[in-house]
């Protein structure tokens, strides 16, 4: 069975001169002038600029060349991704108005590979949160339900695929911020191995865990755009320097003679609808040839807490920069001493505040061996357990979040409990590992659910041949409504 | 490894003034509170004897990254400084540094 892809196959009638990437962008517009007052997944839409490339793509057509794999493929953009002459934000007011004075590499690679980008996505202010309604510009809603938040932090770039505003879309994941918006919004996520995706342009939050990586409404979008952004990049001096995995070529491999592991521990926190589709997802790799057994990896348990000390202290130390000098927001005083704190304070919101506070003190002396120290030891013991369970399995098998998408506002007062929301999400992060959430139909509230696949460093070809045999299995799920209260 | 002793209001005071941060009193008394329970939490990780591991700071571990030293060119400099909220002679200008009279 060929695995669905719309994405692709847009960019293959633009290719073939059949579609014109101008009237596939203008569709999309549409759809975002009539949708988007809804759900607002985009802090700004660049419709003229995106006409501009639209244009330029369906030039070379004429012209009898190529435009590349994504030729007219509408591309939304997280709001941290640096692109040249238009503003990027992170979702904060101390880069409000900001035009990046460079294109991110990821940025870059798309325009190569012909895509036309439509927009800058709504996010929780500079990553930092799970529903994006840490946002200075207001929440994201869940197209599925618009009273029911779209997961964070890549909340705007999730929906925007879920509601048919962009076909694809990036987003980063520094704790599961592409990955459980996926798993919230009914759409494909994928973090790639650390690494793997050039992140020179990518707005810093937590170094050592930042990845950018696809959304799409199909594992065979998502392949593609994989395909498209990975690789090597001297600017990013963490870049790995080794063929990139191909997603797309193999995808219709099948899972024969590959073992799945369950992981134990994500599934006891999980909601009993969670699991029990998390279970129906391994009952059909078992049909599909796939070796399916129950594996614990004790270790992950220690994530959370070990994320919460090691991305703090890296965002305490990567927003030191937003002092007000060179860029963005400030905040006038008497000396600059007194113009950084008032800048900082007025442009910051309350979470980004939090983290650093948090992070601030845990890199403190006195405290730097007992907290962050401790965290990248947990971070090894991680590393070693998933060892462990990858000498038996090819790819762990577990739900992407532990509940589907919840109400606006549910969570905002309680920091940790918020946290709790990355469970399953964070120790991929830690590992450096790759992992993608594919929907799996719907749980007991209509909302769609998640599963997702994990993987070694540098196993996306598994992960993604793993995921097309999931999503052939996945139970329907409904058309977003983009109303409050879902379709009922 | 000792745990470590239970935050307190005027050590996040004190944190404040290391993240050039000005919080209110109610702010404050919130950030104790919250740091407090996210260290609770976290009192997992600070009590486990991990005296022999070795800590992990890159997932993948890449060493010596090296290139050839070619001039490429940078980033506009014209650019770089119309995004800067005030500029002097293409520099950044800031307000005083020192207690010097302006």
């Amino acid at each position: 069975m060929k695995a669905p892809r719309p994405a692709g196959n847009l960019a293959a009638s633009v290719r073939a001169g059949a579609r014109s990437a101008l009237e596939i962008l203008e569709e999309h517009l549409a759809a975002i002038e009539s949708g988007d007052g809804a759900v607002h997944a985009f802090n700004l839409v660049t419709a003229d600029q995106a006409r501009g490339e639209a244009r330029a793509v369906d030039r070379v057509v004429e012209a009898g060349d190529d435009p590349g794999l994504l030729a007219g493929v509408p591309v939304a953009l997280k709001d941290n991704l640096c692109t040249r002459g238009v503003p990027t934000t992170c979702s904060s007011r101390i880069l409000e108005g900001w035009r990046p004075p460079y294109d991110a590499t990821v940025v870059t690679r798309l325009r190569k590979a012909g895509a036309v980008m439509v927009g800058k996505t709504n996010m929780d202010e500079f990553a930092m949160g799970s529903s994006t309604e840490t946002s200075a510009f207001g929440a994201t809603r869940n197209p599925h339900d618009t009273n029911r938040v779209p997961g964070g932090s890549s909340g705007g770039s999730a929906a925007a695929v879920a509601a048919g505003f962009a076909p694809l879309a990036l987003g980063s994941d520094t704790g599961g911020s592409i990955r459980q918006p996926a798993a919230l919004c009914g759409v494909v996520g994928m973090k790639p191995t650390y690494g793997a995706v050039s992140r020179y342009g990518l707005v810093a939050f937590a170094s050592s865990l930042d990845q950018i990586g696809p959304f799409a409404t199909t594992v065979a979008d998502a392949a593609l755009l994989f395909d498209v952004i990975g690789g090597h990049d001297a600017r990013d001096s963490t870049s790995l320097n080794r063929p990139t995995p191909r997603a797309l070529s193999v995808l219709e491999d099948g899972v024969a003679g590959l073992t799945v592991g369950i992981l134990s521990e994500f599934l006891d926190g999980a909601a009993p609808d969670v699991v029990a589709r998390t279970h129906q997802a391994a009952e059909a790799l078992t049909r599909a040839g796939a070796r399916v057994e129950e594996v614990s990896v004790p270790e992950v348990r220690l994530g959370l807490s070990a994320y919460y000390l090691i991305a703090p202290g890296e965002a305490s130390s990567n927003l030191a920069r937003y002092d007000g000098v060179r860029y963005g927001l400030r905040v006038e005083a008497e000396d600059t001493a007194a113009m950084n704190i008032a800048t900082r304070s007025a442009g910051f919101g309350p979470e980004v505040k939090r983290r650093i506070m948090l992070g601030t003190y845990v890199l403190s002396a006195g405290y730097m061996d007992a907290y962050y120290n401790q965290a990248l030891r947990v971070r090894t013991k991680i590393i070693e357990g998933f060892a462990a369970a990858y000498r038996t399995c090819d790819v762990l098998l577990g739900p992407t979040a532990p509940t589907t998408a919840f109400a606006l506002g549910a969570k905002t007062d309680d920091p940790l409990t918020m946290y709790l929301s990355d469970v399953c999400t964070i120790p991929s992060n830690l590992a450096g590992h790759p992992a993608i959430s594919v929907p799996f139909g719907a749980g007991d509230d209509g909302l769609p659910v998640g599963v997702q696949l994990l993987g070694p460093a540098l196993s996306e070809s598994t992960l993604f041949k793993v995921a097309a045999v999931v999503e052939a299995a996945a139970p329907a799920l409904a058309a977003p409504s983009l109303v409050a209260g879902g379709r009922s | 490894m000792d745990e470590p002793k239970r935050l307190t209001r005027a050590e996040v005071a004190h944190v404040a003034v290391l993240a050039r941060l000005d919080l209110s009193e109610e702010e404050l008394d919130l950030y104790t509170e919250q740091l407090a329970q996210v260290l609770d939490h976290a009192a997992d990780v600070a009590s486990l004897d991990l005296a022999g591991v070795a800590p992990t700071a890159h997932a993948l571990a890449v060493t010596n990254v090296l290139r050839p030293d070619e001039p490429t060119p940078g980033v506009d400099r014209e650019e770089v400084l119309a995004q800067a909220p005030s500029v002097e002679d293409h520099r950044f200008r800031v307000p005083r540094i020192l207690g010097e009279a302006p």
